[in-house]
């Protein structure tokens, strides 16, 4: 594969851990709160939007959207229920309860469905798998441009909802102070399940995303999740297109990654988001200091 | 009848009581100040009355009904508004986009965005920057102007003067004023007691969580007034203070 | 009034682990090698309940990725036994090699935040699962197997095995349990309560947790040994697998975050239920994790801790009591 294909390989397969992504980051952005079951929600999504393929036989991308809503409200339940008491105790509470959480899906999931790899590519249309042979050894394919549209109209709607809007504004004020969002009147409680029920409902979309262009199987979140942290850390957390440009990256890394070696591919990811950590947080000042 | 009734009501922080026991009342179209040293108590009992705060026992009363466990963005609703102490302002929303968030509980009222550029001038030409670019006073308007915009019955204002200097605050009180005169009723917290003195109708005093002087303002001179501040009792002829 | 740390109940028990210590001593002389692995499983939980309750209760460092140095662990012992060198020693030199990678590391992962440090481990984890997996002297992905342990007759191994496996347990619980008496421990509680305060009154944050997150490698690393001495196989999705995290919260939270006894309180529960759901399955996996996150929602100082507030009763001396001459108050965490 020639460097110029990794790239736009790469692009393509950054759109859609930025997709992943793009949940992770607004439930840290507004609440500071990283789930660790993100990635077992996003096959969630998937499954869900499999089952209704199976039973009425519709395309993906329409079972999808009658998965959505599904979603939206398994979010907002997610919030009141799990998440809002996780927020009141301690830092490391969020992360325990979450992680509790995704094992609990990773398993209902299992003994809903088998650990058989399911796929959604079949019932998504032949232009998924559709591509144009710009030359010999480049070609572009449909599904990557739809994913990398996709990703721009996601953040970019995002974007606008935060900027141009009421809720968006408060959404905004409650993440830079909830209780002064709480005196001028904004029900936080709200906002955050509201954020949730967002963040679900995209991470859902990844998870359609996912079964498109590959297979995904009840165990299938917790890589996901490291994919989607990676994405937001590269890119820098509490930045929505810096979320965006983070999976960019990671996509990017990792077919160069592959260029070198087929199974270096995902090492690649992770050695840049454990050198962007590093550059962020170890700095110059790595000094070795035992217990004085 | 009473707008805002506290009825021994009693704070705490963990183990740390901020509120002993403080009880009083506010009339409609009152303006009452409540003074007191730092840590007497002032910020907690404003935020408790406001909802931020969970009072351990004690009742709050805003217009007969009971609204001691609502939480704060219920009361604005109901037509109670805080300036916090440290203005509290949404960094990067614009001037506009903080006003305008505010307007969230949907009273009806002659407060809006153009209202608030109105009283509050030096705010016409800063309308699109964003408040972490404002300046000390701009701020303090626009937190002002902020718990205007649903528009409430009672406002509440903790510490409208800090860390502003004084011609700053002159401008910023000569807005309030205005806005006062209109019927709100105010209860506000300061430290400078001359304009405590001149703005209020009534004076509270506090000291470590207990009410200790309560008053006309007219009708106290400012030596009784500096000695609650203080907790200082009076002499005896001769003698020292305590 | 007083300050005391050993009370009736903490001598009693003290010298009751001693004699505890003594009798498991001899259950290979008892049981057959059956009982003896399941009993060897349930000493690999308790040091791995205590390590990352030393992480996460002492050092308010949540890591889900301690499985780096369980697979370091157990992949040392193949790689040192394939050097030819004893397997027994091996699986020392495994130990230390875990313990010593675990520096490097906490040069740079001891600087991240909560999330940043949880999931930076869980990467550092995978990276070095990966590499193994490129490895084929190891095996690469299919596994490999401990052969040179077939040298023992199976009874002795087994005895061996658990013998190591006790010899580590009371190693490291002992190692905690005089590292929390010491000043030091002292100051761990004072980072625990609040990292700040510590820090203006000259605690040394950063070191302190450097001692706890080598000490959970070492720890995580006899574990590993141990895994692989048990079972004598060894693959990289198991070894480095985040399930082993999955069972350390477990453990942890359900038993007592922060408390001394109650990882191992929290070990002995996932051993009996891991006994009784010998089938294992995703029922029982989801119960775990259910567990776990109502634990740590609604109880997050876990079984222990609610033992310890309700009945004041404290087994072993890490904590001080404040006696006074009318009754005994509880003055310290």
């Amino acid at each position: 594969m020639s460097l110029v294909n990794a790239i736009v390989q790469g692009i393509f397969l950054g759109a859609f851990y930025a997709v992943l992504a793009c949940g992770l980051s607004i439930m840290f952005g507004v609440m500071r709160i990283i789930n660790l079951a993100h990635g077992d929600v996003a096959v969630l999504g998937a499954y869900l939007t499999f089952v209704v393929v199976e039973r009425t036989g519709a395309s993906a991308f329409v079972a999808f959207a009658v998965a959505l809503p599904v979603m939206l409200l398994l979010g907002y339940v997610l919030q009141l229920t799990v998440l809002e008491r996780s927020l009141k105790s301690g830092i490391l509470t969020p992360l325990l309860a979450t992680f509790g959480l995704s094992i609990v899906i990773q398993n209902l999931l299992l003994v809903a469905f088998s650990p058989d790899v399911r796929s959604l590519g079949g019932s998504a249309g032949a232009f998924t798998t559709a591509s144009w042979h710009v030359t010999g050894e480049l070609s572009i394919s449909a599904l990557g441009v739809l994913v990398l549209v996709v990703a721009v109209v996601v953040f970019g709607a995002l974007q606008l909802f935060l900027s141009y809007t009421r809720p968006g504004w408060a959404m905004r004020a409650t993440a830079e102070d909830p209780d002064a969002a709480e005196l001028v009147g904004i029900d936080s409680r709200s906002v955050y399940a509201r954020a949730t029920a967002l963040a679900v409902a995209i991470a859902a979309l990844g998870g359609l995303f996912l079964g498109i262009r590959s297979v995904f199987d009840p165990v299938s979140g917790p890589t996901q999740l490291i994919f989607a942290f990676e994405a937001v850390v590269i890119g820098g957390m509490g930045s929505l297109w810096g979320t965006l440009l983070g999976g960019i990256a990671l996509g990017l890394a990792q077919t160069l990654g592959a260029q070198l070696h087929p199974q270096f591919s995902v090492l690649a990811g992770h050695l840049l988001f454990l050198a962007v950590l590093v550059a962020r947080f170890g700095g110059a000042r790595l000094t070795l200091r035992l217990a004085r | 009848m009473s707008l805002l009734e506290v009825a021994e009501l009693d704070c705490r922080y963990g183990l740390l009581q901020a509120v002993r026991g403080v009880s009083f009342e506010v009339a409609q179209g009152e303006i009452l100040a409540l003074i007191g040293a730092n840590g007497a108590g002032k910020t907690t009992l404003l935020r408790s009355i406001a909802g931020a705060h969970r009072p351990h026992t004690g009742k709050v009363s805003f217009d007969g009904a009971d609204v001691t466990r609502l939480p704060a963005h219920r009361r604005v609703s109901l037509g109670i508004a805080l300036v916090p102490e440290g203005r509290r302002l949404f960094p990067t929303l614009t001037v506009e986009e903080n006003l305008r968030v505010a307007a969230v509980s949907h009273r009806r009222g002659r407060w809006n965005v153009q209202a608030v550029l109105d009283a509050f001038p030096l705010l016409q030409a800063r309308r699109k920057v964003p408040a972490a670019n404002l300046s000390g006073g701009e701020q303090q308007a626009v937190a002002i102007g902020r718990a205007l915009m649903s528009n409430p019955r009672l406002l509440l204002l903790d510490e409208v003067s800090l860390g502003l200097a004084p011609v700053v605050v002159d401008a910023v009180y000569r807005s309030l004023i205005e806005v006062i005169q209109e019927g709100v009723t105010v209860l506000l917290v300061e430290q400078d007691l001359t304009r405590a003195l001149r703005v209020a109708g009534r004076v509270i005093c506090m000291l470590e969580g207990r009410v200790v002087l309560q008053g006309e303002a007219k009708a106290l001179d400012r030596d009784r007034v500096v000695a609650a501040y203080f907790g200082l009792r009076r002499p005896a002829v001769g003698g020292a203070p305590a | 009034m007083k300050v005391q740390r050993w009370t009736r109940t903490s001598m009693l028990f003290t010298s009751g682990t001693g004699v505890v210590a003594l009798a498991l001593a001899s259950v290979p002389l008892i049981f057959d090698s059956d009982v003896v692995q399941k009993l060897t499983n349930l000493l690999i939980l308790v040091i791995l309940a205590a390590m990352w309750n030393a992480l996460a209760g002492y050092g308010g460092l949540l890591s889900v990725g301690q499985q780096a140095f369980i697979g370091v662990g157990a992949y040392g012992t193949v790689f040192f036994a394939g050097l030819g060198v004893s397997p027994y020693v091996a699986m020392l030199l495994a130990m230390v090699l875990a313990g010593a990678v675990s520096v490097p590391i906490s040069l740079f992962a001891l600087r991240l935040r909560a999330a940043q440090f949880a999931i930076g481990m869980w990467v550092i984890a995978e990276v070095i699962s990966i590499l193994v997996r490129l490895d084929k002297n190891l095996g690469a992905g299919t596994g490999i197997s401990l052969i040179q342990m077939n040298q023992y007759a199976p009874n002795f191994r087994q005895a061996y095995t658990f013998w190591m496996a006790l010899g580590f347990a009371v190693l490291f619980l002992a190692a905690l349990f005089f590292l929390l008496r010491s000043p030091l421990g002292a100051s761990l509680q004072a980072i625990r309560d609040d990292e700040d305060a510590a820090r203006s009154l000259g605690v040394r944050v950063a070191s302190r947790k450097r001692l706890l997150f080598v000490l959970a490698g070492f720890g995580c690393g006899a574990a590993g040994v141990l895994i692989v001495a048990n079972t004598l196989f060894i693959e990289p999705g198991s070894a480095f697998s985040v399930q082993w995290s999955a069972y350390m919260i477990f453990m942890v939270l359900v038993g007592g975050l922060g408390t001394f006894e109650g990882p191992i309180l929290g070990a002995i529960l996932l051993f009996a239920v891991q006994t009784i759901f010998t089938q294992g399955g995703p029922w029982y996996l989801v119960g775990l994790g259910a567990t776990a996150a109502l634990f740590a929602l609604l109880l997050p100082r876990g079984l222990w801790g609610a033992i310890e507030e309700r009945l004041g009763l404290r087994l072993m001396p890490v904590g001080y009591r404040v006696v006074t001459s009318s009754k005994q108050e509880e003055a310290s965490a």
